[in-house]
């Protein structure tokens, strides 16, 4: 993984990461000399946190942990729910795979999310604010941690901030390692201490979320995008990305690319510039595929590398999701691909539902039926049947986008799955098929 | 409080606000098949076997714990829903050791009811035939992970209505296990009071009645609504009416 480089103007615009890589992220002074909390001074100032939703809604920012909901709606939400306390949330669980992007915000601009968590207490009416993070992220609770404490020493933390009369405390939780308490319901449960299993929604955390009050839940990019908002307006904010999708995106680019790293680009960029421009282009063969949106999302095949990525072309199949680009060369097979996926969703399930509880192991069983070579054209029927199943009958989101990369494989490779499953062959020679003899047992079983 | 109007199944029905497509069909006498639900207790979801069409959006959703809106169309009844109700079925039929020829709770069963009713007559998806323990370590009852469907009625009804929280999943996914006090054989639990409310409420045969045999356990359901009824009238003061005093719950042990 390559760490930052000097940012590129012809691609790329830093909003997100505009400190990530030149301040010290240990130092309050560093991020003060930077514009640090000048947003939230003026905003203590001018006493007006209906300015903050009205300033939010006009940039149009978008949900950056997934979903894309539109970040002023959910303010406007919490702010107007009437009850007596009120919390703020950062889903800072990063679990999804190949996604790196709020690590690197906390671990290179701590501050910028506790200045952005004051602004969205004061503007929603909260003065308690949880990070939930990812277990794993030991230097981003470091750098966090000490960031809160300097925070709090120089009076933007704690009560009566800056001689303003608003009160905000902020503390730090860290998960254990569950994937699915990034979901946000499931995330409050964890939070209130009981085991990370999503509730019914409605009630939305915005009306009831945790302990039963109102609770604004966002993620660590869409929060650090409000302060520069606030500086430099919402007009400069919507000079980039699309009519839909304003603003910028954090893109992770991994696999079979040259250069595999972080970058702040544009909403409606095409896969195929930042494979070519940002990644340097394809290594070790032609493009096969490349798998957006970490395991949740989905497959885009070659054909499709000059739509524009953002909130609004899953409407032609393209998923962003988390930013992740998982970029596959030929020599890569898709139905090896999609057993690993499978395997971190069974691993990853709640347990709490059926169709995702059980279903992802038999999917999971029958992929790697497949990949063995003991698979049957019988098998590849019920795989596509209970997919869809499973993406229609789940609780939670997690159940609902497990099987979009076997949908989407099976969609776009059709040929390479009957391959393996009538013909016993990887046509990329990647997966180990058993000796054919083997291959047919399960054949004779099912026919008894 | 507002009346609500919408249509299950073409019928115009009506309910308060607050309530779900769940209740309000049960009202109108329209069946929605359940497992995990449990009148008295909280809802829960996981089941999936009360999925319900609603016009206007694209995927089915469950009834027990979606609201009712004005105007609303739902359709309980579809080869589509029935599908889906089918492989709801073969998974849990898959992902345990149910064996109903062996088992307690023949004929009394209602994970085995509701695959008669859905038509459920094969599992296409292979079996997972795990090893589980029997817990025989409770002085009057038994649990049988082979024949546990997580359906979190006996969870929910000892924490909620008995008070006792003996009851917890612990584990992840398909290694999620019913556990008594965070981990203890049943017969250790210092929290357990031995009521047998958990027992009579599961809807399999993983809890049951020590020395039951083969198809001999028979479970009592309707005591839960009398204990939640006999408590409200508690609260506001009331005189029972001769209909509860008519004595219907008997608890064999
Ligand atoms: C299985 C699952 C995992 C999720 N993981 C994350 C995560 O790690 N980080 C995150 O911000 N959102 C995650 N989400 C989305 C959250 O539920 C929620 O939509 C988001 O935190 C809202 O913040 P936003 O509006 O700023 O995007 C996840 C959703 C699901 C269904
Ligand atoms: S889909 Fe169901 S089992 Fe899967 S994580 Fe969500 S609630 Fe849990
Ligand atoms: S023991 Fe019975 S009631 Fe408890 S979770 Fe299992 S099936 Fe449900």
């Amino acid at each position: 993984m390559s760490t930052l480089q000097p940012e590129n103007p012809s691609i790329e615009r830093r909003i997100a990461l505009q400190r990530v890589g030149r301040i010290d992220p240990e130092s309050i002074d560093d991020y003060l000399a930077e514009e640090g909390f000048v947003a939230l001074r003026q905003l203590l100032q001018s006493a007006n946190p209906d300015s903050v939703i009205e300033a939010v809604t006009t940039a149009g920012v978008r949900g950056h942990g997934g979903a894309g909901f539109p970040t002023g709606r959910k303010w406007y939400f919490v702010a107007k729910a009437d009850a007596p306390v009120k919390y703020v949330v950062c889903n800072a669980d990063e679990s999804e795979p190949g996604t790196l992007k709020d690590r690197l915000i906390m671990e290179g601009d701590p501050f910028s999310l506790i200045e952005a968590m004051i602004i969205a207490g004061f503007t929603v009416g909260a003065t308690t604010g949880f990070i939930y993070l990812r277990g794993e992220y030991n230097l981003a609770r470091h750098r966090l941690e000490n960031a809160i404490r300097q925070a709090e020493a120089a009076g933007f933390l704690g009560r009566d901030i800056l001689g303003s009369g608003i009160d905000f405390s902020l503390h730090l939780h860290s998960g254990a390692g569950a994937y699915i308490c990034g979901e946000e319901t499931a995330l409050i449960s964890s939070l209130e201490g009981y085991r990370g299993e999503p509730r019914s929604k409605p009630p939305y955390p915005t009306q009831s979320g945790l302990w039963g009050r109102p609770t604004l839940v966002n993620n660590v990019e869409t929060l650090v995008r409000i302060p520069p908002i606030l500086r430099h307006g919402a007009a400069w904010y919507r000079a980039s990305g699309t009519a839909g999708s304003p603003g910028t995106q954090i893109v992770t680019l991994l696999g079979d690319v040259n250069w595999r790293g972080v970058v702040e680009v544009p909403f409606g960029i095409s896969t195929r510039r930042l494979i070519d421009d940002v990644g340097q282009g394809v290594k070790g063969g032609a493009l096969k595929l490349v798998q957006s949106g970490g395991s949740s999302g989905g497959i885009i095949p070659p054909e499709w590398l000059d739509l524009p990525l953002d909130f609004d072309s899953g409407r032609a199949g393209v998923v962003l999701g988390s930013g992740a680009l998982l970029v596959c060369n030929a020599h890569r097979c898709v139905v090896d691909l999609t057993t690993v996926v499978m395997a971190f969703f069974r691993a990853e399930s709640c347990g709490k539902c059926v169709p995702c509880r059980v279903g992802t192991v038999e999917l999971h069983t029958l992929l790697q039926r497949l990949t063995e070579g003991r698979g049957t054209l019988r098998d590849l029927s019920l795989l596509e049947t209970m997919g869809a199943m499973v993406k229609r009958t789940s609780f939670c989101g997690l159940g609902i986008t497990a099987p979009n990369v076997l949908l989407d494989g099976l969609r776009h490779f059709r040929d390479e799955y009957i391959a393996h499953a009538r013909d016993h062959r990887c046509p990329a020679a990647v997966c180990a098929m058993q000796d054919s003899a083997w291959g047919e047992l399960p054949h004779l079983a099912t026919v008894g | 409080m507002s009346t609500i109007l919408l249509t299950i199944d073409d019928r115009k029905v009506h309910g308060e606000s607050g309530e779900t497509i769940l209740s309000v069909a049960r009202q109108h006498g329209i069946p929605i098949p359940t497992l995990c639900q449990l009148q008295g207790a909280s809802t829960f979801g996981g089941c999936r076997l009360c999925l319900v069409e609603v016009e206007g959006i694209a995927h089915p959703v469950s009834a027990c714990n979606t609201p009712i809106k004005a105007g609303q169309r739902v359709t309980t009844q579809s080869p589509a829903l029935r599908a889906d109700r089918q492989m709801v079925l073969e998974l849990l039929f898959a992902e345990r050791n149910h064996y109903c020829a062996v088992c307690v709770q023949n004929g009394d069963c209602e994970l085995q009811s509701a695959a008669a009713q859905a038509g459920m007559d094969h599992v296409r998806c292979p079996y997972l035939s795990p090893s589980l323990p029997v817990d025989a370590s409770h002085a009057q009852y038994v649990l049988d992970h082979n024949r546990c469907i997580l359906c979190m009625r006996c969870v929910r009804v000892c924490a909620e209505v008995e008070g006792a929280h003996t009851w917890q999943m612990a584990g992840r996914g398909i290694e999620a296990r019913l556990v008594a006090d965070n981990g203890v054989p049943w017969g250790e639990s210092t929290t357990c009071t031995s009521c047998g409310k958990c027992v009579h409420l599961c809807p399999t045969g993983a809890l049951y009645r020590k020395g039951a045999s083969v198809a001999e356990m028979q479970k009592k359901r309707g005591f839960l609504l009398r204990i939640l009824e006999g408590r409200e009238l508690g609260r506001t003061g009331e005189e029972p009416t001769d209909d509860f005093l008519v004595p219907t719950v008997e608890i064999r042990s």
